[in-house]
C-alpha cells in the first residue's frame, strides 16, 4: 500500500507539472498567436485532462494512506505515529489529518476536488478556465512536490515494525475534529479557486466583470466553509479544552482568522466592481493577499515560527512555504504591473455617505482588524529581533484593541445596508434610521435598569462597557435588518394581498443575494450578542467529598458520586452530580477525565448543559492525591449557545444568497393579429 | 441580556481572575494562567499560590506583574507592557487605523469635489461602451 501510495503521488505529481507547463506553453501561444506544430487548442486541452487524471493519482494516494490505517499497517512511519488498533473507526479517517504529512495529503486532495470540479465546467468559459486551471496546477505542483520529497506521508518505518501504534492525540478524539479540519481546509483549499481566477483573469486582461459572477459562487462556498471551520473549531476547544472559553487568539486560531478578514472584505467589495467597475485593483490584491494569508497560517503552524498549543507539527517544511509564498507574491507584483491598465476604475465615490463609501469603510476596518491579528501574532518575532527581547502577545492585547473594531464593524453592518447607492439626504437618513437609533438608546436604557454599570466604584469597566455597548448596537442593527424586510414585504404584501410572512418568503426569492446578505447579518449581530456575554463569565472550583455541594449562580452541584472505568483506549475517573435550582433537582452532570492507554495523555471531557440564557460548563479538574476526591470547577458562561445558533443562521444565510433570485415569470402570449382591412374597405367599398 | 447583567460583571475573587488573566502559564503550554488546566502542569499551582499571597500582601498590580515579569521573564505577561519597544504594539493598530481612515476620507473627498474631470478619463469610448454592454449581460442579479 505504502509503494502505491507513493507511486500514485509521484504520478499526481507529474500530471500536475504537464498541466502547469502544456497549459502555460499552450496559453502563451494563444495570447501571442505565435504559429506552432501543435495547436494550442489541443494542447491546452492536453493540460486539463492532465489535470483531471491528477484528481484520479492524489484521490488513489488519500485512499491508500486511509486505507492503510484502517489496515493497521504499522510499517508507515505516519500510520504507526498516528493511529493504533484500538482507534474507534472514525477516528481512523481523521488520522488522514492529524498529522503534518496526512494534513498536507488532505489540501492536495481537497485542491484536486476543486480542480477536479472547475475542469469539469470549463465550458462555461474555456481560455479563462484555461488560465484559471493552469494556475491551480502550479499550486498543487508545490504541494505535491512538499508531499514527495519533503513530507512524504508514506514513509517506511526504520527498525522492527511495532505491534501497535503511537495513537491519535487524545484531544483529537472527538466527534468534530471529524468535520473540523476538512472544512477549514475546504475554506483554505478554496480561496485558490477565486485567486486562480483573479491571476487568470488578469493575466489575460478579461473585459469585463464576469470572472466576478463565475468566481462569486466558489467564493461564497468557501467562506461559508471557512466560517463553519473556524467555529467548529471554537465549539471543539470549548467543548475539549476545559478552560471555559472558546477563543485564545492563539497563533493558528488567528492564522485562520486573517484569510476569513480579507476574504469577507473580498465578498464584500466585490460588489462594488460588479454593479459600479470600482476598486478593480483593490479586489484583486484583497483575494490575492486571501490566499497568500491561507499559505502563511499553513507556514506559521508549520515552521515554528510563533509558540502555539497548534504547534504539533513543527519541520524544515516552513522553508518551502517561504519559499513558495515569495514565488506567489511575486507573480502577483509582476502581473499586477504589466496589467494594471486594464484595472481602472470606470466610476468614483460621489458622497462620503452612500453605499459605495460604507463598501469602503467596511474592508477599512476588516483589513485593520486583519493587520492587527497579524501584528500582534508577529510582534513576538518583532521584538525579539529588534531588541533581544521575546515577549507574549495574548487575549488580553486583542481583547484590548480587536473589540473597539469589531463593535465599529458591527456597527457599520447596521448602517452600510440603509444607506442608497450613490449619495444619500437628510430625508432618506431619517427614514432609515430613526427606528434603529430609537431600539438602541431603549437597549441603554434597559441595560442600565437592569443594573449594567460601566464605572463601578469609580473606575471605568471596560468588560461592562463593551458589553452594553455590544448589546445596544446589536439591537440596534437588528432593527434595521428586520425593518429593511417589513418595508419590502410590506410593498410586496400591498401588491399581492398575501400575509406578511409570505410577502418576505417572495421578497428573499425574488433577491436572494441581497436578502440572503441581511440573514448573514442577523446571524453575525446573534453572533456577536453571544461573545458579548463572555464578560459575565463566572466559575468556582472545589474539592467535593461525596454530598458536598458547590453554587454558581442559580445552580447548586451536589456530588452524588465518583468513580473510575476503563476500555481498551483509555482508563477514566468521571463524578456524577446533581444539580438543583432551588430546592429542585433539575438534572446530572457528569465530567469525566480520560487518560489514553497509549499516549499515557490525559484529556478532559467537559460535561455541558446548555440553554439559551447560558451554559452549565463542568470539568472534572483531577483528583486530589491525598483524599482521593475530586476537583470540580464549574462556570457559568453566559450566551454561549447564541454563538451556535449564530452560525445556522449564518450558513443559512449564505445558503439562501447561492440560490437563483426567482425571475419574474414571463410566458409568450398568442395575440391574433390584427385582421388586415380587405381590399375593397381601403378603396371604400362595403366591409 | 438582561440575564448578563443581573449575574453581575465580576465576582468576590475578580481581582485574582483578572490578574491571572494578564499572566501565562511558565510551562509552556502556551495557556493564560488562570486557564491553565491541564492535569500534573508543574508550574500553574505554585504561579497560583504565589498570585494569592501577592495579592494577600496588599501589592498593586503593577508591582505583583513587575515581580512575576522580573523572576520569570517578560513571556510571563500576557501583554506587552506600555513602555519601551512595547509601546509600539500597542500604538501600532490604532495609528495604522487611523492612518487608513484619514486617508479614505481625503480620498473620498477628493473623488467628490473633483469628480466631474475624473469621469471623463482616458477611456475609450467603445471600450466603455463594450464593458456596459458586458456588464448588462452578465452583471448580477441585485446584490446589496
Amino acid at each position: 500500500m505504502a509503494a502505491f501510495g507513493s507511486f500514485a503521488l509521484l504520478i499526481a505529481l507529474a500530471l500536475a507539472a504537464y498541466n502547469l507547463l502544456a497549459g502555460a506553453v499552450a496559453l502563451r501561444l494563444i495570447a501571442t498567436g505565435q504559429p506552432a506544430r501543435i495547436s494550442p487548442e489541443r494542447l491546452a486541452d492536453t493540460a486539463r485532462r492532465a489535470g483531471t487524471a491528477g484528481f484520479v493519482a492524489v484521490t488513489a494516494a488519500a485512499f491508500a494512506l486511509v486505507g492503510s490505517v484502517f489496515a493497521n499497517d504499522f510499517s508507515i512511519t505516519y500510520i504507526m505515529e498516528h493511529s493504533n488498533r484500538a482507534l474507534p473507526a472514525p477516528y481512523k479517517f481523521a488520522a488522514l489529518w492529524s498529522g503534518q504529512e496526512g494534513s498536507l495529503l488532505l489540501w492536495a486532495l481537497l485542491l484536486g476536488i476543486y480542480g477536479f470540479v472547475l475542469r469539469l465546467t470549463h465550458k462555461t468559459d474555456v481560455k479563462l478556465y484555461a488560465y484559471a486551471g493552469t494556475i491551480l496546477a502550479g499550486i498543487q505542483v508545490f504541494f505535491l512536490a512538499v508531499l514527495c520529497f519533503a513530507a512524504p506521508p508514506f514513509a517506511l518505518y526504520q527498525g522492527a515494525i511495532p505491534d501497535d501504534g503511537n495513537g491519535l492525540n487524545p484531544l483529537l478524539q472527538y466527534p468534530e475534529m471529524v468535520i473540523h479540519p476538512p472544512m477549514l481546509y475546504l475554506g483554505y483549499v478554496g480561496f485558490s479557486v477565486p485567486f486562480a481566477f483573479a491571476l487568470g483573469a488578469l493575466m489575460m486582461r478579461y473585459p469585463g466583470e464576469k470572472w466576478i459572477k463565475v468566481t462569486r459562487v466558489w467564493t461564497m462556498v468557501t467562506w461559508m466553509f471557512l466560517t463553519a471551520g473556524i467555529f467548529l473549531g471554537m465549539h471543539w476547544a470549548y467543548a475539549v479544552l476545559g478552560w471555559g472559553g472558546y477563543w485564545g487568539w492563539d497563533p493558528v486560531e488567528n492564522a485562520s482568522f486573517m484569510p476569513w478578514l480579507t476574504g469577507t472584505a473580498f465578498l464584500h467589495s466585490v460588489m462594488m466592481q460588479e454593479k459600479k467597475g470600482m476598486m478593480k485593483s483593490w479586489n484583486v490584491w484583497l483575494i490575492f493577499s486571501t490566499f497568500l494569508l491561507t499559505l502563511l497560517g499553513t507556514l506559521l503552524t508549520r515552521a515554528g515560527l510563533v509558540s502555539s498549543v497548534h504547534a504539533f507539527a513543527e519541520s524544515p517544511i516552513g522553508t518551502w512555504f517561504v519559499v513558495f509564498m515569495g514565488i506567489v507574491l511575486a507573480v502577483c507584483v509582476f502581473t499586477y504591473v504589466l496589467q494594471r491598465s486594464h484595472l481602472q476604475s470606470e466610476h468614483h465615490l460621489e458622497s462620503l455617505v452612500s453605499r459605495e463609501s460604507s463598501f469602503l469603510f467596511n474592508n477599512l476596518v476588516l483589513l485593520t482588524a486583519c493587520f492587527v491579528i497579524l501584528w500582534g501574532t508577529l510582534f513576538p518575532i518583532l521584538s525579539e529581533y529588534v531588541v533581544g527581547n521575546k515577549v507574549t502577545v495574548g487575549a488580553p492585547f486583542y481583547n484590548r484593541v480587536a473589540v473597539p473594531i469589531g463593535l465599529f464593524l458591527l456597527f457599520l453592518t447596521g448602517v452600510g445596508p440603509l444607506l442608497p447607492w450613490r449619495a444619500t439626504s437628510f430625508r432618506s437618513i431619517r427614514r432609515n434610521f430613526v427606528l434603529p437609533v430609537i431600539a438602541l438608546w431603549v437597549t441603554v436604557i434597559v441595560c442600565l435598569a437592569v443594573g449594567v454599570r460601566p464605572w463601578k466604584d469609580g473606575a471605568f469597566d471596560t468588560g461592562n462597557f463593551y458589553a452594553l455597548v455590544d448589546f445596544a448596537l446589536a439591537v440596534g442593527v437588528l432593527t434595521a435588518i428586520l425593518s429593511e424586510f417589513l418595508r419590502g414585504a410590506g410593498v410586496i404584501a400591498r401588491q399581492t394581498r398575501r400575509n406578511l410572512i409570505v410577502a418576505t418568503w417572495l421578497l428573499t426569492r425574488r433577491n436572494t443575494r441581497r436578502y440572503g446578505g441581511y440573514i448573514v447579518h442577523i446571524g453575525v449581530v446573534i453572533i456577536v450578542i453571544g461573545l458579548a456575554g463572555s464578560a459575565f463569565n463566572r466559575s468556582v472550583e472545589s474539592e467535593l467529598g461525596l454530598h458536598d455541594k458547590l453554587s454558581v449562580g442559580p445552580y447548586t452541584l451536589e456530588c452524588v458520586g465518583f468513580t473510575q472505568d476503563s476500555n481498551l483506549n483509555y482508563n477514566s475517573e468521571f463524578a456524577l452530580l446533581d444539580v438543583y435550582r432551588g430546592s429542585k433537582k433539575q438534572f446530572q452532570m457528569s465530567p469525566e477525565k480520560r487518560v489514553y492507554l497509549v499516549s499515557g495523555q490525559p484529556q478532559t471531557m467537559v460535561a455541558i448543559h446548555s440553554v439559551p440564557a447560558w451554559d452549565l460548563y463542568v470539568v472534572y479538574e483531577g483528583t486530589n492525591p491525598d483524599t482521593g476526591q475530586p476537583i470540580i470547577k464549574a462556570f457559568l458562561n453566559p450566551l454561549v449557545g447564541w454563538i451556535w445558533a449564530g452560525l445556522a443562521v449564518l450558513v443559512f444565510g449564505t445558503l439562501v444568497a447561492l440560490v437563483p433570485s426567482l425571475s419574474p415569470a414571463t410566458a409568450a402570449l398568442r395575440v391574433p393579429a390584427r385582421t388586415a382591412p380587405a381590399e375593397p374597405a381601403l378603396k371604400g367599398g362595403r366591409l | 441580556m438582561a440575564v448578563c447583567f443581573s449575574l453581575g460583571a465580576t465576582d468576590a475573587s475578580s481581582r485574582f481572575n483578572d490578574l491571572g488573566h494578564r499572566l501565562m502559564c511558565t510551562c509552556g503550554c502556551a495557556q493564560l494562567l488562570g486557564e491553565c488546566n491541564h492535569v500534573g502542569c508543574p508550574e500553574s499551582g505554585r504561579e497560583r499560590n504565589e498570585l494569592s499571597d501577592a495579592i494577600a500582601a496588599g501589592k498593586s498590580d503593577k508591582e505583583i506583574l513587575g515581580s512575576f515579569a522580573a523572576k520569570y521573564g517578560a513571556t510571563v505577561l500576557a501583554a506587552p507592557t506600555g513602555e519601551g519597544f512595547d509601546l509600539l504594539a500597542w500604538i501600532a493598530p490604532f495609528a495604522v487605523f487611523g492612518a487608513a481612515l484619514l486617508g479614505t476620507i481625503l480620498l473620498v473627498r477628493r473623488w467628490s469635489v473633483g469628480r466631474t474631470p475624473a469621469a471623463a478619463q482616458v477611456q475609450d469610448p467603445a471600450t466603455d461602451a463594450l464593458r456596459e454592454k458586458i456588464r448588462r449581460e452578465t452583471g448580477s442579479d441585485g446584490g446589496f
